[in-house]
């Protein structure tokens, strides 16, 4: 395993002066950790965020939900507020990894990361997020660029993600049997005037299905999602799943999710 | 004393593994010890045209690097297939050099190159990185079915075929064939494994300087094999100058049973710096380079009478070997998978033909089941297809072509001792609830779930044996075991076995058996294996044996050990030697109350003499001492039976597939621990249901390993799993004294055929291993398709 | 190099390690509690979990230097006394162990689950034990014993 530097940072100014092209933020470490065991990726410097403590925390008022950026998933899926003002947020946690992970993983980390399969990403999406760093506030669907990519600059840190409250919403997904990572997550949720529906694992990025959600916006019953195409370009195509299943997938749990809203 | 065999006693191996203080392989040390790290192909098929480590050798820590120059240099021998198969023609089988450090070509990812060793694994890694390897690509071979018209890998290996063997009677089949009123055909594929022991191979090598000695430690189903093979084959060091240790083993499950280039390039390379050399394996190594299981291409047919009696059998096989042929590569698709692809049935005429082709891939060698499992799939899948073609019911088919009469000659090796297949049956039948399967499926179809039951009957030949019958068939070592039984001086008493314990729980079901025999505390015993240094040579554990032949040897030691206690304790207690009788741990003179234990009789054999109170001269014509020895080559395998019934409920618009039912009820004969025992069969279960559902190894066109971790290879889990319901039925091995029959690997053969039958019963088409989501899915929609253009 | 303090089985410790020193690697080379194992190489086979403050992580996805402060619990420190934990005992009652290797892991993952539920049903166990994988047993004995031991802690 290739070394480096370790630094702990006491506040976010701190870290974002320790920070370089060279380095990355380190959390929970669920991703960076193997990524350096693997030698898929090597750093100069590794910066420990957790011990900031204004980066952690949840805070719920009567529109949004606030949760800091290193605030772990068992935190999240444990959350009386979570659970209340959110109860589908709360489950997509429980839902994250295995427990062990769940006990280090961060919002923050699994966001910045932007993995094509991760979980988090799709609530952002649906749930109308607002990612806040030490320099902006950036809304989600401009925060998720690519695979592994971010409007996220070198030296920005995440601190806190705002999530819009939503009337109903519910997330569904097919792990992957290996790696339990979402080979198709759909996040449906319901806002007054507007319904999203996020698609995470089945393409390179998390994704807003504009179609889903037009027909959802118009008439939020599971009996409209058969009358719209799904087609499967562009998805991904792999030993798990084909572009095809994949885009069976996105319509079965389309519907689960809106039945279970 | 109460007897322990048969009793549920908790295992004395447990504390140790519980609280922390295992010892594995990684986990022993050396001071001095340097590390090891492989530089890997990472082409499937390359030629080697130049290794340059003149870099690498400059990088901070580097001690030492070693290649396939230096293998040769050294004349250190390759690695070696165990057992010669001969084609149909009588030729010999076709075996490639192995060398364990690759010098001129490489032939799978994974292949070993060079092994860079430094004074830590991070120094060694990054060296690695700079060794230099200019390779000349070549087209991969991949394809198993493909493999004998593609590229030839070897130059001496014509349509890569290794061999083309035959078992049983072409003639006879045919004649059976045109008799028929039916023929039933299936195309199989027994998809390649990974056997993924959650502890990953490790060796660490020391050698002293002062005795010319290797002591290796390795993770090894069987020390005394890589022993040998590493002093006689490889020519590393003597045999007499090589001690192997495998102490504590994380799981093999056949990966495990036979040295890895690993091990002799730590032994060697240990002994030429002459500091000790430690390797542990990484996951992904483990799965590159770890010999994989299974990987059949099969046609079978079966040829019925209307009324449902198999008349005879045909099964032409293509098996991968992988890149090389391992040492129980070429058994494992022949002798332990043709015989039994007849099933548990009457067959009047059968015949198996395989093709056993190079690849460029892994070795594949024995997995759990080593051509069993791939027997029983073969069968049972067309047993069932031949009920559903009859219009049958799968159990009434099978009932019809069981044997009743025992000892069973069955069509094609096996002369089955002992069995009761209808109670078997019947038995499962009964704790499944068979006969309540329409109405859960009405159940289950209420919910818009298809569920599906699965049937599998099975017998096993494990306890491979007699060793001068198959050597004559091209096996190339004993298949006796050792044991030894020492009684110390103060009375307790420790066993050494041949055989070697990686979970199977020896520790504790073979001190019930001699706890028994002896008549001494179970506490009194302990179970010494692992170590060429102590106790005799012997043949480790797989394939179901260290019960029925390991076992046995113990029982036919602690027999001598009686027979001689009988001659001392007359001699102490002034009678004669036919007046002796034996139990309970007591030599009783018959009709008296004279008697002496057997701890007072054993502290005679080491005081032989008098001395102030101790009267114990030893009769004429004995030594003192008290150890006894015994090598037990039985005179047949052992036949475990069963039949497994599965259920299972398919989500038709996802095509997940949800085991909820599993029943398993089995024949081991004699059983010593049942605790054990359940375990062992909920084991077997677990890796049969993975196949049948979950994994599957997977290379890509070009050779590469997709499935190369956890990310994407699948192991079964906690949550994939109900409860299984054992049952048991019993009817006692006649080749062992014990009466026991092998129990490691029933669940991983009877599983995939019952779990693929239940999924093939639930949507109404065929569909190969793994069922996954996707292709169940896609099953069902072409039914749907089918339907509604029917409609 | 990081200075590192720490408690370990109610140890304090205090040591220099690279700043790379994965927490396994830490307890095993450094502290040689090879109790601990490790199986994988993804943070998935969960044969190397022990607790942290408390709580069940995967110590070979942790960086030593990153645990200052911290208070470590490994298979080597829950029994008491030479007593073993509940959930030891209960392993061994109902072998819920064979080859020994995923066991560790196996054992402070059940004993983090009855902390934060104290009678699990046979799904929450299986649902919880998911980052823990065990090639021996199949899971069943395993998810008796965890109900054995809920029943005696």
């Amino acid at each position: 395993m290739k070394t480096f530097n370790y630094h702990s940072a006491k506040d976010v100014k701190e870290a974002s002066k320790l920070a370089s092209s060279n380095s990355a933020f380190l959390a929970g470490g669920m991703t960076t950790i193997p990524s350096i065991k693997l030698g898929l990726a090597t750093y100069k410097d590794i910066i420990n965020i957790k011990n900031i403590k204004s980066l952690s925390g949840i805070k719920a008022s009567s529109k949004t939900l606030k949760i800091g950026a290193t605030t772990k998933h068992v935190e999240v899926a444990n959350s009386k507020d979570v659970k209340k003002a959110i109860p589908s947020l709360a489950a997509l946690a429980e839902g994250i990894g295995d427990p062990q992970v769940r006990n280090r993983g961060t919002i923050g980390g699994s966001i910045a990361n932007n993995d094509p399969s991760a979980d988090y990403p799709s609530a952002c999406i649906a749930l109308n997020a607002v990612i806040h760093t030490n320099s902006r506030k950036i809304e989600a669907e401009k925060f998720f660029k690519g695979m592994f990519e971010t409007a996220l600059k070198s030296g920005e840190i995440i601190e806190a993600i705002e999530f819009s409250i939503p009337e109903k919403s519910n997330y569904q997904k097919y792990p992957n049997p290996a790696s339990r990572y979402a080979v198709v997550g759909v996040y449906v949720a319901k806002h007054k005037g507007e319904v999203n529906v996020a698609v995470t694992g089945a393409k390179s990025c998390v994704y807003n299905d504009k179609d889903l959600a037009k027909a959802l916006s118009k008439n939020f019953s599971s009996s409209v999602i058969d009358n719209v195409k799904i087609s499967s370009s562009g998805m991904n195509s792999d030993i798990h799943a084909s572009a095809e299943y994949r885009a069976n997938m996105i319509r079965v749990f389309a519907k689960k999710a809106v039945e279970a809203c | 004393m109460a007897s322990l065999v048969g009793s549920r006693v908790e295992r004395k191996e447990d504390k140790k593994l519980l609280t922390g203080r295992g010892r594995y392989t990684a986990d022993v040390n050396f001071v001095h010890q340097t590390f090891a790290y492989f530089v890997r192909s990472p082409h499937a098929r390359a030629q080697i045209k130049k290794v340059d480590t003149s870099k690498a050798l400059k990088s901070p820590g580097v001690v030492s690097i070693l290649t396939g120059a230096d293998i040769v240099n050294d004349k250190i021998g390759g690695l070696i297939a165990g057992w010669r198969i001969k084609s149909e023609d009588g030729s010999d089988m076709k075996v490639p050099p192995h060398p364990p450090l690759a010098s001129d070509t490489v032939n799978y990812v994974g292949d070993h190159v060079a092994v860079v060793i430094a004074e830590t694994l991070d120094e060694a890694r990054n060296a690695a990185e700079l060794v230099k390897v200019d390779y000349k690509i070549l087209k991969a071979v991949v394809s198993t079915k493909d493999a004998m018209s593609s590229d030839q890998i070897y130059k001496d290996i014509p349509k890569n075929m290794c061999f083309d063997w035959l078992l049983g009677d072409r003639a006879k089949v045919k004649e059976a064939f045109d008799k028929a009123d039916k023929i039933i055909k299936i195309d199989l594929v027994n998809n390649r494994l990974i056997p993924n022991a959650m502890e990953p191979r490790a060796a660490n090598a020391d050698y002293n300087p002062s005795t010319e000695e290797i002591t290796l430690y390795t993770t090894s189903q069987n020390p005394h094999l890589a022993r040998i093979i590493i002093s006689a084959f490889n020519g590393v060091a003597p045999e007499n100058k090589l001690r192997v240790i495998a102490p504590d083993v994380g799981g093999g499950f056949g990966s495990k049973i036979y040295p890895y280039a690993e091990e002799v390039v730590c032994s060697w390379a240990a002994k030429k710096i002459e500091r000790p050399v430690k390797w542990v394996a990484d996951r992904t190594e483990s799965f590159l380079s770890d010999c994989h299981g299974r990987d059949h291409v099969t046609h079978a047919e079966l040829a019925v009478k209307n009324d449902g009696t198999f008349l005879g059998f045909k099964n032409e096989t293509i098996a991968n070997l992988g890149a090389y042929a391992s040492v129980f590569g070429t058994v494992t698709p022949t002798y332990l998978f043709g015989p039994c692809a007849t099933g548990v049935y009457k067959m009047p005429a059968a015949y198996s033909n395989v093709k056993a082709v190079y690849t460029n891939t892994a070795p594949v060698d024995a997995y759990r089941g080593a051509g069993r499992p791939e027997a029983t799939y073969t069968i049972e899948t067309l047993v069932e297809k031949a009920a559903r073609e009859l219009g049958m019911d799968p159990a009434e088919i099978r009932m019809k072509n069981f044997p009743t009469q025992f000892p069973f000659q069955q069509t094609l090796v096996h002369s089955v001792d002992s069995g009761d297949y209808v109670g078997g049956l019947n038995k499962a039948m009964e704790i499944a609830d068979y006969k309540g399967f329409e109405k859960r499926k009405r159940e289950s179809a209420s919910k818009g779930k298809l569920r599906g039951i699965g049937l599998c009957s099975y017998f096993e030949a494990c306890g491979i044996a007699p060793s001068p019958v198959v050597m004559m068939l091209g096996c190339g070592i004993g298949l006796w075991e050792s044991a030894e039984v020492r009684f110390n001086p103060t009375g307790n008493v420790t066993v050494f076995t041949g055989s070697h314990s990686h979970g199977q729980g020896h520790d504790t079901t073979f001190a019930q058996i001699a706890a028994d025999q002896l008549g001494v505390p179970i506490e009194n015993i302990e179970i010494a294996h692992g170590d060429t240094d102590k106790g005799p040579f012997g043949y480790g554990t797989y394939g179901s044996r260290s019960l029925t032949v390991g076992g046995t040897a113990i029982v036919k030691a602690c027999d001598k050990i009686i027979a001689k206690g009988k001659r001392v304790a007359a001699k102490m207690l002034e009678a004669s030697v036919d007046d002796i009788e034996f139990s309970n741990g007591e030599f009783v003179v018959a009709k008296s109350n004279k008697k002496k234990t057997i701890g007072e009789v054993a502290f005679a054999c080491y005081l032989p003499g008098t001395y102030g109170e101790v009267k114990s001269p030893l009769p004429e014509g004995d030594e003192p001492g008290l150890k006894e020895t015994s090598f037990f080559d039985p005179v047949n395998f052992s036949f475990p039976a069963g039949s497994h019934i599965c259920e299972v409920e398919v989500d038709p618009d996802t095509g997940e597939t949800k085991l909820v039912k599993y029943t398993a009820v089995d024949d081991f004969g004699t059983i010593i621990n049942p605790l054990v025992v359940e375990g062992q069969v909920h084991g077997g279960l677990a890796q049969g249901i993975g196949q049948a559902l979950y994994e599957n190894c997977h290379y890509d066109e070009s050779g590469q390993l997709i499935t190369a971790s956890y990310m994407d290879y699948t192991m079964p889990r906690a949550d994939n799993f109900p409860e299984f319901n054992l049952g048991f039925t019993c009817t006692p091995a006649t080749s062992n004294p014990l009466g026991t029959k092998g129990c490691g690997e029933a669940g991983a053969i009877a599983a995939p055929p019952a779990v693929m039958n239940a999924v093939m019963n639930a949507i109404g088409t065929e569909i190969s291993m793994p069922a996954t989501a996707e292709k169940v899915w896609k099953a069902c929609n072409k039914n749907k398709k089918r339907n509604s253009e029917a409609a | 190099m990081s200075k590192i303090s720490l408690e370990v089985n109610g140890k304090k410790i205090t040591k220099e390690v690279p700043d790379h020193t994965l927490l396994s690697v830490f307890l095993r080379e450094i502290l040689n509690l090879t109790g601990t194992h490790v199986g994988c190489d993804t943070s998935q086979c969960g044969a190397c979990v022990v607790h942290v403050d408390g709580k069940s992580i995967k110590s070979c996805t942790a960086f030593a230097a990153d645990l200052n402060g911290s208070k470590i619990t490994t298979i080597e420190g829950i029994a008491q006394n030479g007593k073993m934990h509940p959930m030891q005992e209960a392993f061994k009652k109902l072998h819920g162990l064979q080859c020994g290797f995923c066991t560790p892991g196996m054992v402070m993952s059940a004993i983090d689950l009855l902390q934060n539920n104290k009678k699990p049903s046979d799904t929450e166990i299986r649902d919880w034990l998911e980052g823990n994988i065990c090639r021996c047993t199949g899971y069943q004995n395993i998810v008796a014993a965890v109900k054995e031991a809920a029943s005696k802690m």
